[in-house]
């Protein structure tokens, strides 16, 4: 039994470093990309990693309290603790993680653990601007997520299953069992969703560097902040990962993850580059509008069309 | 005859009334030790020198040089430098120009608050010695009597180029080991507050903003 559980977080760690260092270059590759875009050459492949290493060789820290302490970790721990239920691979016993029979509900709410203990952690920095932007943070993340538990809702009802593993498996054999093509309203209202998850443009008030300096993370510094950054790339790649899994057919080998992830990232960075950002208001009214309403239509979709 | 340690380890904060006093934190900065393994520091170092992140802060008109650096024509990000918005996060902060006496009392107060290692660039002839502004009676002639200087571009306004070529010399300073300006301040922490004093009338912020 111990041997089994050790083994199995062994794996994990496997899986963690993966998912890690690919967040990481995928995030220089997005950077080099629209560096190109602009004429420039853009940073190294090797930058992020070095600006992690530096901000956790900074000589001197200090600290607001307790939550400043515990929020980045709560923030580690929500972008890791989301990783561990997804099954990254299918089909593979090593990446399976600690995937479960209803794994999807819990990576739902771990999603949100880790942006509610950073707005604690921010919140104790005491800084004006941590808060304006967790209140903006938090409001928008309200708001893209309820076309995105619309769009899950629907899977589920279509596939009757609330395990990922199960999901994925019904997408089996060939690209026309995707979610994408055998229920294309649901996955258009979660990539709606996705991208206010990702904080492009035009979704990235949150962040405005331009107004409040970086938003939540302003106080945060040397080791806090290489605790944010790795967490970043951590979760950034998670997120790329159920999705591809819930609506993209997954992937049986980590070339078809790298190439299906990268894929589904350049949407968001597409839009990004092209369209300049919502006011807060402007972005809720946006989600409550029509990526609901394409939720609701995808359910009444998986029940009018698919499931009958 | 033994150190009076209470006054050694806190500082006064006799800038602010006693209710302020309680809300700031009176605890004298320490000099920090680079790590003991000499290749482990020069590792640091090297991760240092190729990840600097400037302040955005623009102190007077050289400033509008540091803009460019970001464009397609310079791009500095190719060197590891990128902008920050906050003091919190940066590790460079450059004096963009003449530094009036108003705006010197924010320069201190920014750079207190970023974290050491810190390096500072002084961009055009001002901050050296004055510059056109020599005889003004609102600006400060030689800005490291207030602040350590790593680096000085001099020019009246020095190019982006120039200010580049001082990223890359800054960069090989750090990596040789011989920027430790924010050690250097806290070893002369007294001379340097007494310097700012001296200028700053209105002194109504805590001697270190933590």
């Amino acid at each position: 039994m111990i041997a089994e559980w050790l083994g199995r977080i062994g794996n994990f760690s496997l899986t963690l470093l993966i998912v890690t260092v690919y967040g990481l270059l995928v995030g220089a590759f997005i950077e080099r990309t629209i560096a190109k875009v602009q004429g420039r050459i853009g940073i190294p492949y090797r930058q992020p990693f070095i600006n992690i290493l530096k901000t956790l060789v900074k000589r001197t820290a200090v600290s607001h309290g307790i939550m400043f302490y515990l929020g980045p970790v709560f923030r580690v721990a929500g972008g890791i603790g989301t990783l561990a239920f997804i099954p990254v691979i299918y089909g593979s016993d090593t990446f399976a993680n600690f995937s479960y029979a209803g794994d999807l509900f819990l990576v739902i709410y771990f999603m949100f653990f880790g942006q509610l203990g950073m707005a604690l952690g921010a919140g104790e920095s005491g800084h004006p601007y941590s808060a304006i932007g967790i209140a903006r943070g938090l409001s928008q993340m309200t708001a893209y997520e309820v076309p995105f538990a619309l769009a899950v809702i629907a899977i589920v009802i279509q596939y009757d299953t609330l395990s990922i593993t199960e999901i994925v498996a019904a997408q089996q054999g060939g690209w026309q069992n995707w979610t994408l093509f055998t229920n294309w309203v649901a996955t258009l209202a979660a990539m709606l969703a996705f991208l206010g998850m990702t904080g492009y443009s035009p979704f990235d008030i949150f962040l405005a560097p331009q107004e409040i300096p970086i938003g939540p993370p302003t106080e945060f510094h040397s080791a806090f902040l290489s605790m944010l950054q790795t967490n970043r790339a951590v979760f950034g790649a998670t997120k790329l990962i159920l999705f591809m899994n819930l609506f993209f057919g997954g992937a049986t080998g980590w070339v078809e993850l790298m190439i299906k992830t990268l894929a589904i990232y350049m949407i968001a960075v597409v839009v990004g580059v092209a369209f300049p950002r919502f006011r807060v208001d402007q972005s809720i009214r946006f989600f409550f509008k029509y990526p609901t309403l394409i939720g609701i239509a995808s359910i009444v979709y998986v029940q009018m069309v698919i499931a009958p | 005859m033994t150190k009076d340690l209470s006054t050694e380890t806190t500082l006064e904060n006799a800038g602010l009334s006693v209710e302020d006093q309680q809300l700031f934190s009176n605890a004298r900065p320490r000099a920090y030790e680079p790590y003991p393994i000499k290749a482990v520091e020069d590792f640091a170092n090297w991760a240092r020198a190729n990840s600097l992140w400037i302040l955005a802060f623009g102190t007077g008109c050289c400033s509008i040089e540091l803009r460019p650096l970001m464009t397609a024509r310079f791009d500095a990000s190719r060197f590891g430098v990128a902008g920050r918005p906050t003091p919190r996060q940066s590790s460079v902060f450059i004096i963009g120009g003449y530094v009036s006496v108003k705006t010197l009392k924010r320069i201190v107060r920014s750079y207190e608050q970023m974290q050491g290692p810190k390096f500072i660039i002084a961009l055009g002839s001002c901050p050296a010695n004055g510059g056109m502004y020599f005889d003004s009676y609102n600006t400060i002639n030689q800005f490291d009597l207030y602040l350590p200087v790593d680096l000085y571009v001099t020019g009246c306004m020095p190019r982006p180029e120039a200010l580049l070529g001082a990223i890359l010399e800054l960069q090989d300073d750090i990596k040789a080991g011989n920027c430790d300006g924010a050690n250097r301040y806290i070893e002369h922490f007294d001379e340097y507050k007494a310097n700012q004093k001296k200028v700053i009338k209105d002194w109504n912020m805590p001697d270190y903003n933590w």
